[in-house]
């Protein structure tokens, strides 16, 4: 193991070559692009035997790990935002084909207003699309989580492909220290791709073919049940991978200081670290809060909400996008899982950070108090946008 | 249908071409081509969206085995030698 100061945009690409991609197809896009310049370096200086395939746009990039994985060759691939959302026709493809693609996406902003900084809309408008979906909390993270969502989606019950979502710029261009495992402990871990159907030079196949009414439902039941098995193999992998490597990130939902909490906020990515200052800094002070991270966004950890809804007296969720004519899309999951607790815990949605800006710890802490408010009384509106000028309330 | 979704593999896969789906069967008008008129110019086998246009010694000849009756080499062609008619009426 060497230990290595980078950013996450580079764990990115470390993890990408530790897991011994086979095939890279991707297209520059602002804030993923030093994820590509760096694994091209590695394929440049024959330090990543893999097929390094630049193409004309992120459509293409997504067609190419699919043709690869088609054929057998484990693939990678990172976008961002626009190209993300250019993708999504051929992630439809990608689970529907039961192809294992795993790919980093460097969650940014939708435009316009144009913006290249983090929020989360590109990658949660992608959550039908089939793919598991992992929002990671730091560099460290982004890297372990590539290796295991590699053994995660091959394994045979699973079988889709998985998204690893790091937070633009304030994980992408930030550096941290990094343990870089040794390649000989990760091939011990992770063993080379093998599925079981492959199209082969001199026996023809058709992948994805048509079928009729009568035939199509089976294949979508069997992909959710690929998506209900990725929910064990999550754990058991990450189970595995601390027995080697040491570290872990707490399954689905990773809880933080949650087990006596009256009031837990949930958010995803990187705020998450901010928030686990915050919950430290206000148990000093004697308040009972907590934080669940959302770990995995797809497959959802319903039963884990399930329970802590039973457990606690306020539940908020921070969203850091918005789905228009509705709410916070985590926050709408999450409250659907609590609905199926016997307890129902009071429940407020905060949309945050939008397109970059800050989330401060007083930021946090007013969000912890506004929660801890609405357990004694229910007041303002259920979905607040937090720190929007013009509003009556302040969150600074 | 399927007797249960265990029987069928993850994603459906087939072993005969997509040459075998004889979309020639959905047509409705069929290209005729006046041979007298005909320069041999290529145009109908370039414009032909199903390659269903075949060459034979320069002369297109009509695939109705994939002919769909989209009429594109009629309406393309410069000499106005192709015409769509009804199908069993040509």
């Amino acid at each position: 193991m060497t230990r290595m100061v980078m950013t996450g945009n580079y764990a990115s690409a470390y993890g990408a070559k530790l897991a011994r991609a086979q095939v890279i197809a991707a297209y520059p896009i602002t804030p993923q692009t030093s994820i590509v310049e760096k694994l091209a370096e590695f394929v440049a200086a024959g330090e990543l035997n893999a097929k390094f395939i630049p193409v004309e746009g992120e459509h293409s990039a997504m067609a190419a790990c699919i043709a690869a994985e088609t054929a057998g060759a484990r693939s990678y691939t990172a976008t961002s935002s626009q190209g993300l959302t250019l993708m999504h026709e051929v992630l439809m493809w990608a689970s529907g084909a039961r192809l294992p693609i795993v790919m980093t996406n460097v969650s940014r902003a939708m435009a316009p207003p144009w913006s290249v900084w983090v929020d989360h809309m590109d990658s949660v408008a992608q959550r039908d699309t089939g793919w598991l979906q992992f929002f990671c909390e730091s560099n460290q993270e982004v890297l372990d989580t590539i290796i295991m969502a590699y053994k995660v989606c091959e394994s045979n019950g699973v079988m889709l492909p998985a998204m690893i979502i790091e937070d633009a710029f304030i994980l992408s261009h930030t550096s941290e220290p990094v343990d870089v495992p040794e390649q000989s402990a990760v091939d011990s871990f992770l063993p080379q791709y093998a599925p079981e159907l492959k199209l082969e030079v001199g026996k023809a196949l058709g992948f994805g073919s048509l079928v009729k009414p009568d035939q199509y439902m089976e294949f979508r039941y069997k992909a959710m049940e690929g998506m209900e098995e990725a929910k064990s193999r999550i754990l058991g992998v990450e189970r595995e991978f601390k027995h080697i490597f040491g570290r872990e990130y707490g399954g689905l939902l990773d809880r933080y200081r949650c087990d006596d909490a009256e009031v837990v906020l949930a958010c995803a990515g990187s705020v998450a670290s901010t928030a686990k200052d915050v919950v430290d800094s206000m148990r000093e002070k004697g308040s009972k809060v907590g934080l669940a991270r959302i770990r995995a966004f797809r497959p959802f950890p319903h039963d884990e909400f399930k329970a802590l809804a039973n457990s606690v007296e306020g539940l908020g969720v921070l969203d850091r996008s918005y789905t228009f004519g509705a709410a916070g899309a985590m926050y709408t999951e999450v409250k659907a899982s609590a609905f199926s607790a016997q307890k129902k815990p009071a429940m407020k949605n905060y949309i945050a950070g939008l397109g970059g800006r800050d989330i401060t710890p007083k930021i946090l802490e007013k969000i912890f108090e506004d929660i801890q408010m609405a357990t004694k009384r229910r007041e303002g509106p259920e979905v607040e946008w937090v720190d929007v000028a013009g509003l009556p309330r302040r969150w600074r | 249908m399927t007797k249960s979704h265990k029987d069928i593999p993850l994603t459906p896969i087939s072993d005969t071409p997509s040459t075998m789906n004889a979309t020639g069967l959905w047509r409705i008008v069929t290209p005729v081509v006046d041979r007298k008129k005909c320069k041999k110019c290529n145009i109908c086998w370039k414009f032909c969206p199903e390659a269903a246009v075949r060459l034979v010694n320069g002369e297109p000849v009509i695939d109705l085995s994939y002919c769909k009756g989209c009429g594109i080499c009629a309406h393309e062609c410069p000499q106005k030698c192709i015409v769509m008619a009804k199908e069993g009426e040509q």
